[in-house]
């Protein structure tokens, strides 16, 4: 099994169980993870599953899929060097133990 | 206590639903769907899906999202009757009364009256799209009937699971509704490159259970037909109830139908477009989900902004993605820039940006046009000398 932690921006953290092959999104949404809307179902089409991913992480997470950076832009939350698009993170062996951190909305 | 019903639990009831809570309404939310299971995002029926995707990825939330969110959800529930007078609906002899109706039918495949119909499946329902999948063994031949996105992001599967594939649209040139003539062109191509045939300007004259008939005399023989010839909205239950219908339940700026307590959403709405102020009707999960939101907004919080939100669609078809911001006139020109985008106008004005795997370009159009700025061809970083004629 392998098993992510989801921390709110309010430090609340919740730590499910995730499924091999399936999104870091589609378990964010089975875990009803607030935060995680994932509009367009992981099209890559919108920003609305943006995480942040620590330094530590961001090697088995890998790399940024094409035109990732592009959907973060319009992204409606804060954008940093650690932002991923949920949709676009699969989950693997390596990934567990991920700390994924959520984005506050921006007023 | 306030209550919001909701006919029809696809993207947008869903999304409607969904966002009420996020807003803060506090209210009973009733959901309502005609199909079996649960919610699910029909996207990928045409798509991954068929592609060896699961039906537990469709979902759009788990059982538990419902619970949480005190979502009543009904499915396989069939609304007879919408009761404007008594503000109520009626589900399975039960009476139901509201005090915000959001009407979110969406559209069901079109059936033109074709000799031999019942020969050709339809891919739109989850039903649908698992007939199809079991189907796909063994390479058999497979016809499409109709070369729209869904058609042709069929065709592209079907093609890349190593069956043989032909498209057949009666239009000079494929998803015609959707893109300029260059983006057309180039999906022709790449679909033919790809080992289908694609047949233009010859709509089908008859099917039969070996296959189809074209109008040009042409003979397709298919083990499997698919009729993908566009969608008309469901709009019965608002026409029967004395709603304004015209391609459309007929909604105003602010989405509301001509009774001020029902609202429309995504594709059974007839909206004015933002930018032209003409009625338009959107199929795409943009117009369903960002309708939804401004809907949700309006009753939770009483919210008063027209609906203002930029149109996108996409569609992936093998390795290409197509993206498309904004909305063109049928009537708008196309030109076609260096690197392959193609930028549409009405006079001087860019109504829509088309682009494949250029998710850089579309959103540069999505922003730009949000911003309520005109777009031009300078943010594109393409010059009028480079422009390919």
């Amino acid at each position: 099994m392998v098993s992510i932690t989801f921390i709110q921006p309010d430090g609340a953290a919740q730590t499910v169980q995730a499924t091999l092959g399936d999104s870091v999104m589609q378990t964010a949404l089975n875990n009803n993870i607030e935060g995680i809307f994932a509009e367009c179902g992981g099209a890559m089409m919108c920003a609305t599953c943006h995480c942040y991913i620590d330094d530590k992480w961001a090697e088995k997470t890998g790399d940024k899929s094409d035109g990732e950076d592009d959907m973060l832009d319009c992204a409606e939350t804060e954008v940093t060097d650690a932002s991923r698009l949920t949709c676009q993170i699969k989950v693997t062996d390596a990934l567990d133990g991920l700390v994924v951190r959520l984005p506050s909305e921006l007023a | 206590m306030e209550r919001v019903v909701i006919i029809g639990a696809g993207q947008g009831g869903f999304q409607a639903a969904a966002s009420l809570r996020q807003e803060g309404f506090d209210g009973e939310i009733l959901l309502i769907g005609d199909e079996p299971g649960h919610p699910y995002q029909r996207p990928p029926l045409s798509k991954a899906y068929l592609k060896g995707g699961t039906v537990q990825a469709l979902s759009l939330r788990p059982d538990s999202f419902f619970e949480t969110h005190k979502i009543d959800l009904r499915m396989g529930c069939w609304v007879r009757a919408i009761d404007r007078a008594n503000a109520r609906v009626e589900i399975d002899g039960e009476q139901i009364a509201y005090d915000h109706l959001i009407i979110a039918t969406g559209a069901r495949n079109l059936r033109p009256q074709i000799a031999g119909l019942e020969h050709a499946v339809g891919l739109r329902t989850l039903h649908d799209a698992s007939a199809i999948k079991a189907s796909l063994v063994n390479g058999v031949r497979v016809g499409v009937i109709g070369g729209g996105f869904i058609g042709l992001e069929f065709a592209a599967v079907a093609r890349e699971l190593g069956h043989s594939v032909t498209v057949a649209e009666a239009a000079p040139r494929l998803m015609a509704r959707a893109v300029s003539e260059p983006m057309s062109a180039r999906f022709a191509e790449k679909h033919r490159e790809m080992g289908t045939d694609i047949l233009l300007s010859d709509g089908v004259a008859e099917i039969d259970a070996a296959g189809f008939t074209l109008a040009s005399g042409r003979r397709i023989d298919s083990d499997l037909t698919l009729l993908a010839a566009g969608v008309v909205p469901n709009v019965e239950l608002a026409k029967l109830a004395g709603l304004q219908v015209d391609n459309g339940i007929v909604v105003d700026e602010m989405l509301v139908t001509s009774d001020p307590v029902i609202s429309a959403l995504g594709d059974c709405a007839a909206f004015p477009d933002p930018v032209t102020g003409r009625s338009i009707r959107l199929e795409s999960v943009q117009a369903a989900t960002d309708h939804a939101r401004m809907i949700a907004k309006r009753i939770a919080k009483g919210a008063d902004t027209p609906y203002r939100a930029v149109p996108w669609f996409w569609s992936d078809q093998a390795d290409w993605k197509l993206q498309i911001a904004g909305l063109a006139g049928p009537t708008d020109t196309a030109e076609e820039l260096a690197d392959g985008t193609v930028l549409r106008f009405c006079g001087s004005r860019i109504t829509a940006v088309e682009t494949i795997n250029n998710a850089k370009a579309h959103m540069t159009a999505r922003k730009g046009m949000a911003s309520g700025v005109p777009l031009t061809r300078q943010q594109f970083n393409i010059t009028p000398a480079e422009v390919l004629v």
